[in-house]
């Protein structure tokens, strides 16, 4: 795969680094992204991995501490009026006003952009009723479920048209339903030629995406399709529960080599052809092995090939 | 120009429809002041007497253009607790990546704190008849430029305040720890003759004494103390225009945090 053209790239970043006053780590740390135009790109990490200030600064409401990033080829710094203009922003906590309705809320927002009389009324229109909260446009938006609302909030940041549309943990908060109905509506987007950009800390989730981009600590750790992600882990991966999983890892590598680690008291090893290797493994160790299974590389793994840590625990080794 | 007050406008709109929307507000800023004034009125009405007050005039009367104030200062600065709330709730965030210039976002939101202010204060300001004072038509303009004034200078004061914090304790502990003294020592309750000098300074000092001499003015009580007009104009316009000016400098930071 080549290098995209500039004029393909909805997002470049170079190096860009932030650190909040006060705080002794980088949030994020020398971070390379390259979001292509029209594809879903996911931010996948942990709470704490750097995703959300990566998403305020590609959002214009957070000035980076060093390097460059440019959205639909503005710098971030430079023109944020047109650069704003341009995208569609969904934060995690919900910014609709409460004591307004539905429609109330859309008209603002509209008007903010621009937007006004018979244009605003058509796109208001349009926005209800792609999204299905046509009956609920005079209803106040405190009243609304967090599926309704996070709706309410997908129709004003596409209200303006934004040629990409940027959303921090669009799951957060929602039933199965309402998640699999967001994810229907950012396909249509796609098809619609929008550029989808999510942060995510949801595996199921970030599968969705046409690439993603692993972060952990403020910085990349893999970054690609989810396919291309799960088979940089040659073969399959075995985990083993046993009482003293470090003395039993040392075991195993002295036997069979590879290189097996202990990962929140579990045995980790990624093996080609694990089927065959778990005979012999068992054989060794009989008294030892309280468990043992084989499974197929999860975007989980990937994040624990490269990190080696688990996605839960970031401070855990 | 179209640029900047179109989505102030817009803003303004909310403000308002939002505090008509909430009626606790509309009653709470309106009935604490009146209470007090019907209560601390009657109550000193018979007994108080100083010698600045002005001429003809019982309590109750020299009380009500300090009731207005207060009215405003209770209404223009209470809406901006919307401020925090909205950064609380969310909405503001919103805001600030719009394609908005912060000018907009400032004054949509002191205008609308002090359109709020301006009108509540002038639902009291009708009332005066009742308390026995004189609405004439040539103090007329001079009542409702200093009402406007005195409004804006105070919601813009209330966004300077509001803007840094995120609570809106913080905000009611600023409120009586700060605005309520600069009320108090404003003429409002008593005039400044006869106090001690460190008082007189203060009250000389503080920008809200003008406001208030100047609705006394304009209710045309004429006290031996009070400050000329056209400085009282000067001082609210120039009150007005520094709030106005450090919010936007104050909102136009880019954000790191």
């Amino acid at each position: 795969m080549g290098r995209p053209e500039l004029s393909e790239l909805a997002v470049e970043t170079k190096a860009l680094s932030h650190r909040y006053a006060g705080s002794a780590r980088a949030a994020l740390d020398g971070l390379d992204l390259q979001v292509r135009r029209g594809e879903i790109f996911g931010l996948l990490g942990p709470n704490g991995g750097g995703k959300t200030t990566a998403f305020r600064i590609l959002a214009s409401s957070l000035a980076p501490s060093g390097g460059s990033a440019s959205v639909l080829g503005i710098d971030v710094l430079g023109r944020p009026a047109e650069l704003r203009r341009r995208i569609g922003v969904v934060f995690q906590n919900p910014g609709l006003d409460r004591k307004l309705t539905v429609q109330e809320n859309l008209r603002y927002h509209g008007r903010l952009y621009g937007l006004a009389g018979s244009e605003l009324q058509e796109r208001i229109a349009q926005s209800l009723h792609r999204l299905r909260l046509g009956d609920r446009a005079r209803e106040l938006t405190e009243t609304l479920s967090g599926g309704l609302r996070r709706r309410v909030e997908l129709a004003k940041g596409l209200l303006h048209r934004p040629e990409l549309l940027l959303l921090d943990e669009p799951s957060t908060g929602l039933d199965p339903g309402a998640r699999k109905d967001l994810w229907a509506h950012l396909k249509e987007l796609k098809e619609g030629g929008i550029t989808v950009l999510l942060t995510t800390h949801l595996m199921e989730e970030a599968e969705n995406c046409d690439r993603l981009a692993i972060l952990d600590r403020g910085r990349l750790v893999a970054s690609g399709t989810p396919e291309e992600l799960k088979s940089s882990i040659g073969g399959e991966v075995v985990s083993i529960r046993t009482a003293e999983p470090a003395r039993l890892c040392e075991e195993i590598r002295a036997k069979f080599g590879g290189d097996p680690a202990v990962v929140d008291d579990t045995i980790r090893i990624e093996r080609r052809e694990a089927h065959s290797f778990i005979p012999p493994l068992f054989e060794s160790f009989p008294r030892q092995i309280d468990s043992i299974t084989v499974g197929r590389p999860t975007l989980e793994d990937v994040f624990i090939h490269h990190t080696r840590h688990r996605f839960w625990n970031g401070d855990g080794a | 120009m179209r640029e900047i007050l179109s989505p102030a406008l817009c803003l303004l709109e909310r403000e308002i429809l939002r505090f008509y929307r909430d009626r606790s507000r509309l009653i709470g800023a309106l009935a604490p002041p009146v209470v007090f004034w019907f209560l601390i009125g009657s109550g000193l009405s018979g007994s108080f007497y100083a010698p600045g007050l002005p001429y003809g005039s019982n309590y109750l009367q020299f009380f009500f253009p300090g009731t207005i104030v207060l009215i405003v200062l209770f209404t223009s600065i209470f809406s901006m607790i919307s401020v925090i709330e909205d950064r609380r709730e969310g909405f503001l965030q919103g805001v600030l990546v719009a394609p908005v210039p912060r000018l907009s976002l400032v004054l949509g939101k002191i205008l609308g704190g002090a359109s709020l202010g301006f009108l509540q204060g002038l639902t009291f300001l009708i009332l005066a008849p009742a308390a026995g004072l004189r609405l004439s038509l040539w103090a007329l303009p001079l009542l409702l430029i200093s009402l406007f004034l005195v409004a804006l200078g105070l919601a813009g004061l209330g966004f300077l305040l509001a803007w840094r914090l995120d609570s809106t304790q913080g905000f009611h502990a600023v409120m009586n720890l700060f605005l309520i003294p600069m009320w108090l020592l404003s003429g409002a309750l008593f005039p400044a003759v006869g106090v001690p000098l460190w008082l007189k300074v203060v009250m000389i000092l503080n920008p809200i004494t003008y406001s208030v001499a100047s609705l006394q003015r304009g209710l045309l009580l004429h006290g031996a103390s009070m400050p000329d007009p056209l400085l009282c104009l000067g001082v609210m316009t120039a009150f007005a225009a520094l709030t106005l000016f450090l919010s936007v400098r104050e909102a136009s930071r880019p954000s790191s945090r």
